[in-house]
């Protein structure tokens, strides 16, 4: 991350408190894997994904649903905030995007029961997701509002809620050969 | 001359004929039974407010008790007619509150309404009872309030889907106490929060009361005491249905469902805390119709509701069911005559659920008397498609939208003229199309050929020539309502089925490629049709002729031109065209 390696910590702007430590303690995904961001194709598979989102919204009444649905189901109610806060969830190796809800858990030990419950086979040894199925090790990390990739677990829980924009269960060994 | 009957006694034939068109029928028998049946028709339905004027209607029929009237095109509902198109009710109340001093039903859809015209309603009409507003906008809860006050034998206030600006006055205490006459009263639609004492006693002294519909400012702690006071009850629209966790809400919850034994429908959901679903597993066994397409449940709490519910006969969803959720519906709902099954995140460019073309399949495999299909989804295949018809050739109404425009069959990447080929070789019977995914003119051969009975055609970025509209229009014989956008249908189609035009309710079309000159044409050749351009892009002296219009809207129409165009809307009279070319 560069504003790290340019020693702008301080000047980083955040939700919630301000406690000193917080900053030193998120580990970015960078980390695992020495890059900066994704890699070039997942960066452009996630822009042409946004340039499919934005044409879609520019065509009027398409897909033809009325306003009063759109809005119930963004919010799950209409008009009033009721504290819904849906992300995708993807998993390496799974075809469908699964969505949360992560104002229904109480912390990241019930948030990883419900990828055990959505995506199978997993089970949690030493802070490390482990698919029964095949084996392989996954780190769950996810997408704060600055677009960064960062890992499950560092920030304190209504931290992350605020900030998190998406969730992807990695494949260990992937993030490893992005390293070399 | 014979002889003939006494008029008292074909009036008396003629009350147990209660259809438009069997009405209809009789009216051209002779001129007498003309003048009887005008005399006694109680029931006019209007199906384009813009057909007729309300003085010929007035004038033809003079004691009338219902009226049902339709305003705006269905594409409205998709905010393609811009604001202030028109359909106002306005002319129609001022001329009713004099010429039917008895009317006792009004049902109105896609119509502007005022709180001055529901003021108006309330005291024009001294045994009003029911009032219907569907999809319609322009008043406030305070018209509400009229209502409520002057109405002494209302039974029904029916709001389906209505844009109220909600003042969150106490409109409902308007309800004189010692009125006891409610059936039905549906407020879902509305925004703010309710007076609950105000409709406690409302409910608890309507004895009638079978239909009742809340909005979502209804806490699920109020349900019960609600639906303790009204056992009766055949559909209930719950409010929000979710609450922190406490056991004593929830068995309060159960006993106040089990206790309403007569329960026939269920809607509403408006949030959904899954913990309390299993309070109406009690009613569920009864239900014929459940709606479920504003609740956030997803599988395994979805299918267990859905699994105890053997007697639907109408189910609306969102796609948070998926396939393995449909596969239960198949399953379980033998009657189900129909299904809906709306998008959760209909901009959402990535698939997120699992409900696919397999769904529709299974649900067509297991339902023997499924008519009635609406369904979204991000992928199909013709392959799919053929089977359904194959498997439900009684489907009536058969609406399919596949998000994504001019999405191919996913299996062949080819367009899916076959599959909606199918189903209309297939179905015979069907009613109601709408089409999606990508397609050729060669979709439209097909619906030409095959679509006897179609009555109402809806198309979207479709079509490659005029040969597609023309085919439609030259093939279907019952085609009453045709809606086309974004499809490179043009001006020689439209003019070489004129005539088909009077046939129909309406014609729109909006982002296709129709010129202004032959709207102009057409305007001039057909004087019984409105020919309406709606262009918001600048003064409509400023078009050529060659430029193409941005929306189309024609209807046949015995009253001429309306009057209460805004400056966006034109329409193409006679001599219009003043330079007219050959």
């Amino acid at each position: 991350m560069e504003k790290q390696e340019l020693g702008l910590e301080i000047t980083e702007l955040r939700l919630g408190l301000p406690t000193s430590d917080v900053c030193s303690k998120k580990r970015g995904y960078s980390e695992l894997t020495d890059e900066n961001s994704l890699s070039n194709e997942e960066q452009q598979q996630h822009q042409q994904q946004q340039h499919k989102n934005l044409n879609k919204a520019q065509i009027v009444g398409w897909p033809p649903v009325r306003s009063y649905r759109k809005k119930i189901n963004k919010t799950g109610s209409k008009g009033s905030d009721c504290g819904k806060m849906y992300v995708k969830v993807s998993k390496d190796g799974a075809p469908i995007l699964r969505k949360i809800d992560l104002n229904t858990h109480k912390g990241y030990a019930d948030l990883v029961v419900q990828f055990e419950e959505l995506f199978g086979c997993f089970a949690v040894e030493g802070g490390v997701l482990r698919d029964y199925s095949d084996k392989s090790e996954f780190v769950p990390i996810y997408e704060d509002k600055d677009g960064d990739w960062m890992l499950l677990g560092d920030v304190p829980w209504e931290m992350f809620i605020e900030s998190c924009k998406r969730l992807r269960i990695m494949r260990r060994t992937e993030a490893l050969e992005l390293k070399y | 001359m014979a002889y003939s009957f006494p008029e008292e006694m074909l009036e008396h034939v003629f009350s147990f004929i209660q259809t438009e068109k069997d009405r209809n029928a009789v009216s051209l028998v002779c001129k007498s039974w003309y003048s009887i049946e005008r005399w006694c028709r109680r029931k006019v339905f209007v199906g384009n407010c813009y057909a007729v004027s309300p003085q010929i209607v007035i004038r033809r029929f003079p004691e009338v008790r219902s009226v049902c009237l339709k305003g705006k095109p269905h594409f409205a509902d998709f905010n393609l007619v811009p604001e202030g198109w028109g359909a106002y009710v306005q002319p129609w109340i001022a001329a009713m509150a004099e010429a039917y001093p008895s009317l006792e039903e009004l049902r109105l859809k896609r119509m502007v309404v005022t709180d001055e015209n529901l003021e108006m309603v309330s005291r024009a009409f001294r045994n009003f009872k029911v009032l219907v507003l569907s999809s319609c906008e322009g008043f406030t809860t305070d018209g509400l309030a009229a209502i409520a006050g002057n109405c002494r034998n209302l039974r029904e206030l029916d709001l389906r889907e209505c844009e109220v600006d909600d003042h969150r006055g106490n409109w409902l205490n308007n309800f004189p106490d010692n009125f006891t006459s409610l059936v039905s009263l549906n407020l879902a639609c509305l925004d703010g929060e309710i007076n609950f004492p105000a409709l406690e006693r409302l409910v608890g002294r309507c004895p009638n009361l079978k239909t009742l519909r809340l909005n979502h400012a209804v806490p699920l702690e109020k349900l019960p005491n609600l639906l303790s006071r009204a056992p009766q009850l055949v559909d209930l629209g719950t409010g929000a249905f979710t609450a922190d966790v406490r056991p004593e809400l929830y068995s309060k919850l159960a006993t106040a469902f089990a206790g309403c034994k007569g329960l026939k429908s269920l809607s509403g959901f408006w949030e959904v805390a899954s913990v309390y679903l299993p309070a109406v597993y009690p009613v569920c066994a009864g239900l014929t119709s459940m709606n479920l397409s504003y609740a956030s449940i997803q599988s395994p709490d979805l299918n267990k509701l859905l699994g105890q519910c053997p007697n639907l006969k109408r189910l609306w969803v969102l796609d948070y069911i998926e396939d393995s959720g449909l596969e239960t519906v198949a399953a379980t709902c033998k009657d189900l005559q129909e299904l809906r099954v709306f998008p959760s995140d209909p901009y959402d460019a990535e698939q997120n659920v699992l409900l696919t073309e397999q769904g529709l399949i299974s649900v067509s495999e297991g339902c023997p008397k499924l008519q009635s299909v609406l369904y979204f989804c991000r992928r199909m295949s013709n392959a799919a498609l053929s089977v359904v018809a194959r498997n439900r050739p009684n489907l009536t109404r058969f609406r399919l939208c596949i998000i994504e425009p001019r999405t191919p069959d996913y299996l062949t990447i080819e367009s899916f003229d076959e599959g909606f080929g199918a189903i209309v070789e297939h179905c015979k019977d069907l009613r109601r199309l709408s089409l999606s995914g990508l397609l050729s003119d060669r979709v439209f051969e097909y619906i030409g050929r095959h679509a006897k009975r179609l009555e109402m055609l809806s198309v979207a970025f479709a079509g490659n020539s005029d040969l597609g509209l023309h085919h439609v229009l030259s093939g279907c014989k019952s085609l009453r309502k045709l809606e086309i956008r974004d499809c490179p249908f043009g001006d020689k189609a439209l003019l070489a089925n004129a005539m088909k035009l009077e046939t129909m309710r309406s014609l729109w079309m909006s982002s296709c490629s129709v010129s202004l000159g032959a709207c102009k044409l057409l305007g001039h050749k057909m004087p019984c049709l409105n020919v309406e351009v709606i262009d918001e892009r600048g003064p409509p002296d400023s078009t050529s002729d060659d430029c193409h219009v941005e929306k189309l809207y024609v209807y046949r129409t015995v009253a001429g031109p309306r009057l209460d165009m805004p400056d966006f809307v034109r329409t193409m009279e006679k001599d219009s065209c003043l330079m007219l070319r050959d």
